[in-house]
Order: structure tokens, then sequence, then C-alpha cells
């Protein structure tokens, strides 16, 4: 038996030079990180404040910066097939030879989907979903950090695939029979799958954690009917991520046995069933389009509102279309195979419910219009991202009502066409929606505001540059050119791919203006800081506090009678801005201590992920035992919570509302 | 006549609907939760339920659930954890009144139940697997194991679960967590004999109907 499994020297690509270059570039990036936060003996600040800690607002905030790491490199997969596409036409090969250019379209859209989009929005409901409910932390503060923990964890072996061994072929979704061990037999399709069940039980926990914190926990006097519309919008994707990811787990579960143990459930013999998979795979896939996209709705609410100075246009019709959404979103998975050969009459009920979907969504676009329509419309940055997104979205959609009809569908079924439509309703969807999110809680986090300037140079970078680069897509995909072609012979193609090359240098240049606004912003921190906690003279509970909020987020709970709760306290009491309107009552509080197990479960994750891809059994045995002991070891800790006394606590206060008087 | 009418002077403050009543407390929370989890749980084996039904038929000209199952062996499996459902459920009683020795004996019963249905789903499996019907035979079988093994599983999991907790309430004793814990702890268990119910209708009834 061999100790190391299917592990050997030959998994490192020594022969394969673009990839060596960017494992080493990677490589030194880390080491440099870890170097400099030796040096500068940053270690003990980072593992106590940050990597053990349970608070909802810092793990938020490494939601994001995973989110933004991983955005870097899903683009760089990006530009590079944006590049090869440019080049490789008639007889020309490009420099990407096709088993490379696979795997880089398939980790491209894994890594956009599960790690830039999901922790983009995870990241943002757990900053902003427990302040502005009023409350001081999620449900299950430790089960938090083991959610972000496995994510990293699904991230990192992800990201291992690039040195050690090689990244899946088969395209982001690993359809069989061509993910069976008969047509991939190299570790590829296992990286995939281990990493996505381990960065998915990670979600799923996130689900049931947020499910839980919004339905029981809300602040006193928070009905249904009070709640901030972000708080409805991620209640609708939490219930989702609870519906359906369970089913993407069974399903990697079942391909998991048929590679591992010859199982006959999707193989081409013994009665096994490749279109299962398919259907179960959209089962779970066409919801998560709306579980990323309904919280870019929610910011986008909270956005207009706040910007155009009025209450949200149609609050109950918002939340019914939010609802209404979640629902139909889980009976339209067919649609994105009508090519299955399923009856006319399957093909129109799905085609149908596709394009019901169309309204609850018409019905949010009027409510931000109506909500801008005779307010005083401020045009910060958030604002430019919401706007840009109405206006790319409306067309994005309307290509999809187009996807929707099967006699359409039929023809553009898996061409560039079908490209260009997705990314044309989830990058203004759910990225512009991130961006005017992170824009506009930003200050929340760290107490000063991000450059306007950049910001605005970024913005309009992204939006030319994704309108170059996609609308190109929807010509080609017309004239018959289908997606994942490593090299095409129809030279009328290539003068579109080009443009659509230009539009990813554009998108990039929008990258480039996102990290100088974030170094200028954090070196003119002085001039942005904001000390009153309500930069944009906001409406919901978040602003209410301190910036950064304290780890007990409110020294006292809220209380609330009413919608856009802050809002309304402002309008009461606009004298006595900065002063308690009442004498307010600290009593001690409990909050929960830090913890490393969601670091250190993570760490037996990755162990066994990594073990399982390679058949190194004993090593597997090992991770799952270690982990098992972790959790003995959580479970058996004596003190879970510390207690806050309430003096300090009335100090923090005190020295807040006279920074707000001031 | 309404009863509101009927008493003039009650107070409308006295009414806060439950909505609006602040965080529920942490018993209710933690609970809760785990419905959640519960229900996400019951999702992913309605997963494996859909792939079975599509594949029950595709035995590739393998053995079929006719002449595999064994009915005597199933209703006992049944009864042995409808038994442990009902000792757990006793647990649950004695934990309520704080009683050390009838936990632990509701425990132990569980515990041995469990590990009864356990002990004969194994030789149900071992002795498919001598007769040549392995998962690697036919679909069908695939799906067979996965479904049944999912199940046995999560029993392996919660007898596991069952004697951590007797080690913390032999070393904690009942502590409002360690309480907590045991209550979710009951909603699994019984959660499991749920999926029991539907998985021995559509398996082991329906499986053997011409």
């Amino acid at each position: 038996m061999n100790l190391l499994g299917k592990l050997t020297w030959d998994a490192i690509p020594f022969d394969q030079p673009i990839v060596m270059g960017a494992s080493g570039g990677v490589i030194l990036g880390i080491v440099s990180v870890l170097a400099f936060v030796t040096l500068k003996g940053y270690w003990p600040y980072l593992w106590n404040e940050w990597l053990t800690s349970v608070d909802h607002k810092r793990i938020g905030v490494m939601y994001l910066v995973l989110a933004m790491l991983m955005l870097l490199r899903g683009f760089a997969d990006a530009i590079m097939m944006r590049s090869q596409q440019a080049v490789a036409a008639g007889g020309a090969q490009g420099y990407l030879p096709p088993e490379h250019f696979d795997q880089i379209f398939s980790a491209h859209g894994t890594i956009m989907i599960f790690f830039v989009a999901m922790p983009l929005v995870i990241g943002l409901m757990n900053f902003a979903v427990p302040l502005q409910l009023g409350i001081r932390d999620v449900a299950f503060p430790t089960l938090n950090s083991v959610s972000l923990w496995l994510t990293a964890s699904g991230i990192l072996l992800t990201n291992v695939s690039l040195v050690i061994g090689e990244f899946a072929k088969t395209g982001w979704v690993a359809y069989p029979p061509l993910s069976e061990l008969q047509f991939s037999p190299g570790v590829g399709v296992d990286y995939y799958l281990w990493s996505l069940q381990i960065s998915g039980i990670g979600t799923l926990l996130t689900g049931i954690n947020f499910v839980t914190t919004i339905l029981k926990t809300r602040a006193p006097g928070m009905g249904y009917m009070r709640m901030p519309v972000f708080c409805w919008t991620a209640l609708a994707s939490n219930l989702m991520i609870v519906a359906v990811f369970p089913i993407l787990t069974a399903t990697f579960a079942m391909l998991l046995l048929d590679r591992y143990l010859g199982f006959h459930f999707f193989s081409v013999d013994a009665g096994g069933n490749a279109m299962m998979y398919v259907n179960l795979f959209w089962m779970w896939g066409h919801p998560e389009v709306y579980i990323l996209v309904l919280p870019a709705f929610g910011v986008f609410s909270e956005v207009s509102a706040t910007f155009s100075g009025k209450p949200l246009f149609g609050y109950r019709s918002m939340v019914a279309a939010t609802m209404a959404i979640c629902v139909l979103s889980l009976l339209v998975w067919l649609h994105h195979f009508f090519t299955m050969g399923a009856s006319a009459s399957v093909n129109a009920v799905f085609g149908i419910a596709s394009m019901i979907i169309a309204v609850p969504t018409g019905v949010k676009i009027f409510n931000w219009l109506f909500t801008m329509y005779g307010g005083r419309v401020r045009f910060a940055v958030p604002v430019l991202w919401t706007i840009g997104f109405m206006v790319t979205f409306v067309l994005g959609g309307l290509t999809g009502v187009l996807l929707a009809l099967p006699p359409v569908d039929w023809q553009v079924h898996n061409s560039m066409f079908l490209i260009a439509h997705f990314h044309h309703v989830i990058i203004p969807g759910v990225v512009f929606g991130a961006f005017a999110g992170y824009v506009y809680w930003f200050p929340k986090a760290f107490g000063f505001k991000l450059d306007e300037g950049w910001g605005r140079r970024a913005f309009w970078c992204w939006f030319i540059g994704f309108h170059l680069a996609f609308m190109p897509l929807y010509v080609v995909g017309l004239m018959g050119m289908t997606r994942r072609l490593q090299h095409y012979d129809v030279l009328s193609w290539q003068p579109w791919l080009l443009i659509a090359m230009a539009g990813a240098v554009v998108v990039l240049a929008g990258i480039v203006c996102q990290i100088l606004q974030l170094v200028v912003s954090i070196r003119a921190r002085e001039e942005l800081r904001d000390a009153t906690g309500d930069p944009w003279n906001g409406r919901t509970l978040e602003w209410s506090t301190a910036s950064p909020p304290p780890a007990w987020n409110f020294a006292v709970l809220p209380r609330v009678a009413e919608r856009d709760a802050y809002w309304a306290a402002k309008k009461r009491a606009p004298a006595k801005k900065g002063q308690p309107s009442r004498a307010r009552e600290y009593e001690p509080i409990e909050v929960p201590k830090n913890t490393p197990t969601g670091f250190v479960t993570a760490f037996f994750a990755v162990v066994t992920g990594f073990a399982l891809i390679w058949h190194i059994w004993w090593m597997a045995a090992f991770g799952v035992f270690g982990a098992f002991v972790t959790l003995l070891v959580f479970a058996f800790r004596d003190a879970d919570e510390f207690e806050i006394p309430a003096e300090t606590l009335a100090q923090f206060d005190r020295a807040h509302q006279t920074e707000v008087a001031l | 006549m309404n009863v509101a009418v009927a008493v003039p002077d009650l107070k409308q403050e006295a009414f806060v609907p439950a909505s609006e009543a602040g965080p529920a407390p942490k018993r209710i929370v933690v609970a809760y939760g785990f419905w959640v989890f519960l229900l996400s749980d019951i999702v992913m084996f309605s997963a494996l339920f859909a792939a079975y039904a599509i594949l029950a038929r595709a035995t590739a000209g393998g053995p079929t659930g006719a002449q595999l199952f064994n009915q005597v062996n199933v209703a006992i499996q049944t009864g042995c954890l409808l038994i442990s459902s009902y000792t757990c459920g006793l647990m649950s009683l004695a934990i309520d009144k704080r009683r050390h020795a009838a936990t632990y004996f509701g425990a132990l019963a569980t515990f041995v139940f469990g590990a009864a249905f356990l002990g004969l789903e194994l030789r149900e499996f071992a002795s498919m697997i001598a007769q040549g019907a392995t998962p690697q035979r036919s679909a069908f079988l695939s799906a067979y194991f996965a479904l049944v093994g999912c199940h046995g599983l999560h029993v392996t999991a919660g007898l596991i679960w069952l004697a951590v907790m007797m080690a913390q309430v032999a070393v904690k004793d009942f502590r409002p967590n360690v309480q907590r814990r045991l209550l979710c702890f009951a909603l699994f268990w019984h959660a499991l004999d749920i999926i029991w119910v539907g998985l021995f209708t559509v398996v082991y009834l329906m499986g053997v109907a011409p």
C-alpha cells in the first residue's frame, strides 16, 4: 500500500510554464504576507481579534475579504479565456492548450459562483442583518465562525489544485457521464466535489443560523412588517439555502459514490441515469441564482430609500415580491435543459413558470424607480451602482424571458448567447449589488468612508467594460458560436471577441480603481472619518450605533415601534439629537467568547478533503477523528460566555453620544 | 358578544404580538434552529428518495427488491427503532424531572434498541452482498444502499451523540446547555423514525409490490 495514495511528484505540473508561473506568484504572495505578519508581530492580534472571532461583524468582513481575493483569481481566469478566444481563430491554437483551457473555464465558474458571489452576499448579510434587527449577534455565533472557516477550506482546496494536481475539466456543473471516473480519471473532479461539499456544509449552517436569527431573535417591537427589506431578502435567501443546499450535497454524494465505490447513479451502464444528475443539480442551481440576487435586491432597496430621503415605495409589495420569487424559483429548474427531450407540455409548464418570475421582479424595479421619483436623490457611489444595475438588469432579464421560450432556447442552448445572458443578470444583479453594499456599509464597519472619486471611476469602468465585454457575446451566440471553445474556424466571430477582450481590460481597470480606492481611503482615513455613526442620514437601526460598532452592537436593545426605526427616532427628537431620549438603564450583558473551534475544524476539513482527493486513507481517518475531537473539546468547555459590566456599556455609550453631539 | 367587550378595562399594551416580543429564550432559539436543521436533513433524504424512486426498476438484469427483501427482518428492525423512540421519550421525561438513574436507564435502552436496529440492518446488507447483490451490481442497488445506508449512518451518529451526552450528564450534570443538547438529540432521534417510516413504505413495502 502506498502511504501517499495517488500523490506523487508527477502531480505538480512542472512542464506547464503558465501554471507554474501562476502557482509561484500565489505562493510568493502568501509567503510574503505571512512574513509581513510575522515580522510586524501581528499574529496575536490577528489570532485573538479576527481568526477566532465569533463576532458577526468581523466574520462578515472576513467573508468579504475572501470574496475580493477570489474575485481576483476568478477574474484572472476570465481574462485568460477572453484573450485565448481573441487570438485562437482560423488555424491558430492560441496560447492555452485544451486541457488547460478546460480547467480555466471550470475553475472560473466554480470560483465566481461559490467563492465570490456566495461569500459576497453572505458577508454582507453577516455584517448588516443583526445590526438592522437591533440585536447583538446571530443566533449561533460559534456556528457562524465554523461556517466561515468551512467556506475558507473549500476555497483553499480549490486553489491547492492549481499547484498539486489539476482542477475539473468538466465545466462548473460537472455533468456526468463526463465527470464519471471512466471519462475523468484524474483528481480534478474530486477537487471540485470535495471543495464544494465542505464549503456547502458551511453555507447550509449559515442558512440555518440566519433563518433562526431573523425569525426568533429580532429586537423588541420589530414585527415582520417592520423589518428592513434587506432582512426580508436575507430571510428569503437563507430559506432557499436550507431548502436546496441539501439537494446539492446529496447529488454530489451520489457522484462521489459513483467515482469512489463504483456505484451506478449516473453511469452509462447498469441502469444509471445521467439526466437525473442534471435535474438534481439545477433543483439546487436555479434557486441558487436567487439566493445570490435577492440580498443584492435588498441592498438596492436600502440604498434607494436612504439616498432619496424617502421611505421605500411599496414596502408590502416588495416583501410580497421577494417571497413570491423565493417560492417560484423552486419551480423552474427544468429551463436549464429544455433540450433534455421532455414533452412539449413539460417544457411549456417550466417555460411559463420562468416567465412568471419576471412579474415580481418587475414589481421591484418599479418600486425602486418610484422610491427615487420625487425624492432628493444624492448621487453617491452606492446610487451609481444601483442605477447602473437597474438599466443593465432590465435588459439582461429580457434576454432571460427570451431563453424561457423553449423553441428559442433550442436554438441558442449552450451558445455564447446563454453566456451573455447569465453574465448580464449576475454581474449587475449580484456584483453591482455587493459593491453598492460594500461602499454603503464600509463606514459602518471601519468608521471612515471610501474615497468618492475612485469609487466613481471604478463604477464607470465596470459599467462600460461590462457592456463591451458581454454585448458582443450575444452577437456571436446568434451567429452560432457555442460556449467553451478553445479555438474556432469562423473568422467572422473574431472582431466581436476582440471587442469582448477590450471590455475585459476595461473591467480590469475598474478592479484596479477599486484597489486604489481602498488604499487611498485608508491613507486618508482621518479626513474621511465619520464620528456620528450615521454618514448617509440612514433610516435603519445599524446607523443608530457607533462606527465601528462595539462588540455588543447596542448597549441597550432598541425598542422598535415602526418601520425605518432610526429615521422615526431622528424625526421624533430632532432637537435632542445626540441625547438619549430617556435615561438609559444599562444591564450587564453576556457575550460569547472567541473560540478557535471554527478554525481548527476547518483545518481538519482541509486535511480530510485533501486526503480523500488523493486516496490517502489514513490521513482522511486522522482528519475526521481530529474534527470529532475538536467538537468534543468545544462541547465540554465550561465557560462559553463572558460578562460585560454595565459600567463599560454606559461609558462607551456616553462617549459615543458626546461625539455625535459634537 | 366577544370577550374583549366583556372586559372593558383591559389595556391595549397587554397584547404584544409574538412577533414583537423581542428575542426568544435560548431554549426556544436552539430548538428552533435544530428544527430547521432537521428540515434540511429531510430535504437531503428527499433527494435520495427521488433518486431511489427513479432507479427502483433499473435492476440491469440483477436481483429485484421482491427477491432480496426479508419482511420479517425489516419488521423487527422497525420494532426496535420505534421502541427506542419510546424509551427516548421516557428519557426526556426523566431529564425534565432531573432524575439521573431514570435518564441513564432511558438512554441505555435507547442505545441498545438503536444498536439492535443497526445490527439487523448490517446483517441484511451482509447477506445481500454475499448473494452478489452489491451496490455495484445495478443502479437500483446503488440507490438502495445509498438511501438505507444514509439512514443507518444517521442512526450511528445518533448513538455516538447519545454516548457523548451521557458523558456530559455524568461530568456536568443537567446544566442548561446540556439540557438543550438533550432536547435536540430527542428531536433528531424522532426525526430518524419519521424518515424510517417513509423508507419502510417506499423501499420495503412498495419494493415487493408486483
